[in-house]
């Protein structure tokens, strides 16, 4: 096998082209405002971040089957609505236990969703964008037009404040357990199995639809963990929080180079796209661009990483075809 | 023919039957002016107010007031329509309250083109951007209904008069003068505020604004940046880290919103930062952050009462309906309870001033964080 250029090995790893990608915009950012680089605020870009991260491992799984979940942020909403709400009328306060319903309630949204869609055969998208309005529904109705915020989860919030270590410790342990079960374990190859071509992964004996219902399922308990996690971090539950977000998780994925139509994507590809995600939306207010250009500015960068990847992808296509070839 | 007719019975008896269900007050029960306009009053997410705006009444007796909020799911326009309800039940009258479901210009024309297919007396608005809704107001207030605005304003010409929380220059005033009191007299001070195009944050972000230039005293306060948080804990949250991280030097954050301000006064309490806050917020949002100690973020606050500026609201509607007031300046009133109050003539425009904002401080936090 004969030695690969620096070149060849960019044009060959898609991973690695995010990675450059990234490097460059730290460099920009950190000549424009050098506090960018400092500890503290890259703390706090996972920090703020801390939802994207989590939701974007959920996502990878829905969209490796080709699928795709708009109500994540709904989910979060009500399960976050829900335990703000328990601890401002006095009935619960235990944060683990705060915990375990949040997840609890996003699961039930999520296997809705996974069970619709596996046995019903309804188009994600359409079963989702129903949920969607559903569960954004039930949190403003659960509100019944209150906040829970400040003293209300006085406590529980102390879990998520700024320097605690307990998020950072719930990302790492949730970015292990996927890297290692995408990888390793027979769950893992069969939603790869199913997205890449559902007939053949029917065919080889793999259910389909326990997969699919699994997957769904997995969305919904990391989303209902955000909701609770939001609540604590922004010591904050209203019935819009997040609104909209989960086009942030969506890019996240298509940046870390998830295929829409399924069967591509990697935990690592993931973390780098939430990464950029929220580097972006951390260092637009840092390097003095108004207000009104930011929003731009991140749909530009978001199209030029997807288009970049799409070249890199085509490369690496061309070069295994050429290889085969000779 | 004869068809439809029946069918018309038919769904006004089931609209009448549902009413009756509904056990709204008795007053009111008489049957509905037209069949469709039993669902349509239903307001989106209130379930604490659907009983009494079922339908419009058809007879003369029962005048509907309609209040039309900036969204749904905010504690503060809770409390504003809550003190509008009273204010006109009091009366005897009739209240739709209608929350968008997002707090945007577009969600706002859609339930108060219904309000005026029903037919309301007057329309209270509290306005998500000040042009965007100049057509259907006018639309509105050509249908004979009167058009009021309170908390934040819309464009003049299209409404009769503006409930005025406090007047401008009045809470510019206030703030300056915390921001003065904060900073010790000099330094860095930056303003985290909600959306950019908000007409009232820009209005006494503006205020304070004229108010450096023109007075000596603020010469050395150096207003760094305006930053927007959106409305949004998260990217309140990240502005305030911004601004922390750009100016080493800030000495003060004014928030003049209430979801700002409970977001920066974590970020600073969380961080144990010495930069100070100050703004208006709720203080059931904020009791958790207001103290003198080094401890806490936010040594006091301002806010005015929203039960009463809902209140004043419901008593200018009424006047405005019976004919008291047409909304010239000069125009006298009594708010009930509130007391009297006259429209006044303010940057070209007729207003009525609730009156000073209200100071939080630890000394009174305690009591009034369970009111709102």
């Amino acid at each position: 096998m004969k030695k690969k250029s620096v070149g060849q090995f960019l044009s060959e790893s898609r991973e690695a082209s995010l990675v450059i990608v990234l490097i460059i915009l730290l460099i920009v950012v950190g000549i424009i405002n050098p506090s960018f680089l400092s500890f503290t605020n890259i703390r706090q870009i996972f920090l703020n971040n801390t939802l994207t991260f989590l939701m974007a491992l959920g996502m990878l799984c829905v969209m490796l089957t080709a699928g795709i979940d708009i109500s994540i942020t709904s989910t979060l909403a009500f399960a976050g609505m829900s335990i703000g709400l328990l601890q401002k009328y006095n009935i619960l306060h235990n944060t683990f236990l705060l915990f375990v319903i949040g997840a609890v309630i996003g699961i039930v949204c999520g296997f809705l969703n996974g069970i619709i869609i596996a046995k019903g055969h309804v188009a994600p998208i359409i079963c989702t964008m129903g949920f969607m309005y559903i569960w954004r529904g039930m949190a403003y109705v659960i509100s019944n037009n209150n906040w829970a915020s400040g003293m209300d989860v006085a406590g529980f919030s102390d879990f998520g404040k700024d320097g605690a270590p307990g998020p950072y410790i719930i990302l790492i342990i949730a970015y292990i357990i996927f890297f290692v079960v995408m990888k390793w374990t027979r769950f893992g190859r069969r939603i790869y199995a199913v997205g890449s071509n559902t007939e053949a992964a029917q065919v080889s004996g793999i259910n389909v639809d326990r997969t699919l219902t699994g997957v769904y399922t997995i969305m919904g308990f990391l989303a209902g963990l955000a909701g609770v996690l939001s609540v604590s971090i922004y010591a904050s539950a209203q019935p819009n929080m997040q609104y909209g977000k989960e086009m942030d998780v969506i890019a996240a994925c298509v940046i870390g180079g998830v295929s829409m139509s399924g069967g591509r994507g990697s935990v690592a590809g993931t973390f780098l796209g939430a990464l950029i995600i929220g580097i972006i939306s951390k260092a637009l207010p840092m390097v003095n661009i108004p207000n009104f250009w930011q929003n731009l500015i991140k749909g530009v960068i978001i199209l030029a990483v997807v288009i970049l990847n799409v070249v890199t992808q085509r490369t690496m296509e061309r070069q295994n075809l050429l290889r085969r070839e000779m | 023919m004869k068809k439809k007719l029946i069918s018309l019975l038919l769904s006004t008896a089931l609209a009448a039957t549902l009413l009756a269900g509904c056990g709204s007050s008795a007053a009111d029960t008489a049957a509905p002016a037209a069949d469709s306009g039993a669902q349509e009053a239903a307001p989106a997410a209130d379930d604490s107010a659907a009983a009494d705006t079922a339908a419009p009444a058809a007879n003369a007796g029962g005048t509907t007031y309609a209040l039309v909020t900036k969204s749904a799911g905010n504690p503060f326009m809770e409390r504003m329509a809550s003190g509008f309800q009273e204010a006109i039940e009091a009366q005897g009258g009739t209240v739709v309250i209608q929350n968008p479901e997002a707090a945007t210009p577009d969600a706002q024309i859609s339930v108060i083109q219904s309000l005026i297919s029903q037919g309301v007396s007057s329309i209270a608005v509290d306005g998500n951007d000040a042009n965007a809704l100049t057509a259907v107001l006018t639309e509105a207030s050509n249908a004979g209904i009167k058009v009021l605005t309170l908390d934040s304003d819309v464009a003049p010409d299209t409404r009769t008069v503006y409930c005025n929380q406090a007047g401008v220059s009045q809470i510019g005033e206030t703030l300056m003068e915390a921001v003065y009191d904060l900073t010790g007299g000099e330094g860095d001070w930056a303003i985290l505020s909600a959306t950019s195009q908000a007409t009232n944050q820009n209005a006494w972000i503006d205020a304070m604004k004229k108010l450096m230039e023109s007075d000596s005293k603020y010469a050395k306060l150096n207003l760094v940046e305006v930053a927007y948080g959106d409305d949004e804990p998260q990217k309140s949250t990240d502005q305030t880290q911004a601004l922390l991280q750009n100016y080493p030097d800030l000495k003060v954050i004014c928030a003049p919103t209430t979801v700002g301000i409970a977001a920066a006064a974590k970020v600073l309490q969380d961080q144990k930062s010495s930069v100070k806050l100050t703004g208006l917020g709720l203080p059931s949002e904020m009791a958790e952050y207001i103290g003198d100690d080094d401890a806490h973020s936010c040594p006091y606050m301002y806010l005015w009462n929203p039960i009463d500026l809902g209140r004043l609201a419901g008593y200018t509607s009424i006047a405005l309906v019976d004919g008291t007031i047409t909304g010239a300046a000069g125009d006298k009133f009594t708010a009930g309870e509130l007391g009297d109050y006259t429209i006044e003539e303010i940057d070209g425009s007729t207003q009525i001033i609730l009156g000073p904002p209200f100071k939080f401080d630890p000394s009174n936090i305690d009591e009034w964080k369970t009111v709102y």
